[in-house]
């Protein structure tokens, strides 16, 4: 933990190589369920390199905001664009090449249940590759010694504990070397050592692969750490965008709420 | 009530389309049709064959006293075969599939809905409809008419066997008699209904299972719904499927 800490302080363009030609741009989208208005008008920007944390209260549409960046829900309104490239209305196979270019781990990692750990990861490369059975073991052996699970390959989901499965979920989701990486609540459920290796492996796989990167998390301590910048969601609404110390600084009643109920 | 009923239809309609859509276009994932051939047929096949022999006995010692009673008794070995295949064979195999394959396919699916393992595969840039659902349809199109020779011949096997025991005869003699003015067509056409009721079953199973919500109440729901659904639309396809038979093979 000492360890993150000390490397979130690093000046945040050292951790990864940001350029400022904008990867995802999402202006005034708005998305309701029924009567209930979850993203009012929301508009944000992500540059090559960056990683955002998206924070905000339960219930606040930060997942709904990720899913709808890979299309798994639809904008009622508004526009979210991929590399200059427009998704709303896209055809299936039009967003399914941007979504091959994007990694996801999901806040429960959702692996596949009946399969074992080697063949979750191996999954997305089967599915989308050409590799042969040995090149693609010798990936999956790589991507789940990066994330130190090279020995649970043989391994069923529903027999390791939550903080190997999200392990596992960021080996699947890096698989087909994705250059954007969505990361939803990557460290909820997890107790404090485990959610600083999370942070600390996030880092890590951020600067191997200078991935752009979302990541909608409750933990300020874990935003502070892998994030170069913060965007605080209230009422639908960004509520305030900045590094963790302008945010810290801020003098907006909510923003000072949330803060002060973490430290 | 009947609001929706109308929105259950129309979401069947959006999905069947979805369906189509993925049926029709590449990849074909022919290896996990292969694997839901065996999920739906092999494991499918000793509770089909002993509800097919169980309907083939009862049918046997129903009948006998009935046809004695008229004096038919001979027509006996005709009565229970021809039961069997236009009737009884297709309708029990189709309703003990819709029992143990579509309350495993609402509640597999289902269950990787709340899960969000749909999601995931999504966003791995793969089709749900195409990988779980198209596979698992194809899959009871084609076994349940398999399934249906196996409850066909266990049936007439068991038929046979219970007549036997009270009257002694051949099994080759007990086909002889139970064949004699019976058709090719007579044969193929109620077989091969049963691919109605496995487009039914698989459809609505997945259709169920794909629409689930609220953790494991909502796959609890989404099984039973499965069977319930999928069975009543089976027997109302029954009915219709019999009067077009005779109609187009009379």
């Amino acid at each position: 933990m000492k360890h993150s800490i000390a490397e979130a302080n690093l000046n945040i363009n050292q951790k990864v190589n940001i350029s400022g030609e904008p990867v995802l741009v999402l202006r005034d989208v708005h998305k309701s369920f029924g009567a209930q208005h979850v993203l009012d008008g929301i508009n944000l920007t992500v540059v090559h390199g960056e990683t955002l944390a998206v924070l905000g209260r339960s219930g606040s549409g930060k997942s709904v905001l990720l899913k709808l960046i890979i299309a798994l829900e639809n904008v009622d309104s508004g526009s979210i664009c991929i590399h200059g490239q427009e998704i709303t209305g896209l055809q299936l196979d039009d967003m399914n090449r941007l979504r091959s270019k994007m990694g996801f781990l999901f806040q429960h990692a959702a692996l596949y249940d009946s399969l074992t750990v080697e063949q979750n990861v191996a999954f997305p490369l089967v599915r989308h590759t050409k590799m042969s059975k040995s090149e693609r073991d010798d990936r999956v052996h790589e991507l789940l010694s990066s994330v130190g699970m090279e020995h649970d390959l043989k391994k069923m989901p529903s027999n390791i504990s939550g903080g190997m499965q999200k392990r596992v979920g960021l080996a699947r989701a890096l698989a087909l070397q994705p250059e954007i990486l969505l990361l939803d609540e990557p460290t909820a459920g997890l107790d404090p050592i485990t959610s600083g290796e999370i942070d600390d492996l996030v880092l890590k796989l951020q600067k191997q692969h200078n991935l752009t990167s979302i990541v909608v998390t409750h933990d300020l301590q874990s935003a502070r750490t892998i994030a170069n910048r913060l965007a605080l969601l209230n009422v639908g609404k960004v509520a305030i965008e900045g590094s963790f110390e302008e945010l810290a600084e801020s003098d907006d009643d909510f923003v000072w709420e949330f803060f002060k109920r973490d430290s | 009530m009947i609001y929706r009923s109308l929105e259950w239809f129309g979401d069947l309609g959006t999905f069947s389309w979805k369906v189509i859509r993925a049926t029709v276009t590449k990849p074909f994932e022919l290896g996990e049709i292969i694997r839901q051939f065996d999920e739906t047929g092999s494991k499918s096949l000793p509770l089909v064959a002993l509800a097919g022999a169980a309907v083939g006995t009862v049918l046997a010692l129903e009948s006998r006293s009935s046809l004695e009673h008229f004096g038919a008794k001979s027509m006996l070995p005709a009565a229970i075969l021809y039961s069997i295949i236009h009737e009884m064979g297709p309708v029990v195999t189709g309703l003990v599939v819709s029992g143990r394959v579509g309350a495993g396919i609402g509640a597999e699916l289902g269950s990787m809905k709340v899960t969000e393992q749909i999601d995931a595969i999504e966003a791995s840039a793969v089709n749900p409809y195409k990988l779980l659902v198209v596979t698992r349809i194809l899959a009871c199109i084609v076994v349940l008419p398999l399934l249906t020779l196996v409850a066909d011949f266990c049936g007439v096997l068991a038929g046979w066997l219970a007549e036997t025991l009270a009257n002694p005869i051949s099994l080759y003699h007990f086909l002889d008699k139970g064949l004699t003015g019976v058709h090719f067509s007579d044969f193929l056409a109620p077989t091969f209904r049963t691919s109605v009721f496995g487009l039914i079953i698989g459809l609505v199973s997945s259709f169920q299972g794909m629409r689930t919500t609220g953790g494991t109440e909502g796959v609890g729901y989404s099984a039973t719904s499965s069977v319930v659904l999928s069975s009543l639309f089976v027997i109302l396809a029954d009915v219709i499927l019999v009067k077009l038979i005779l109609i187009f093979f009379p």
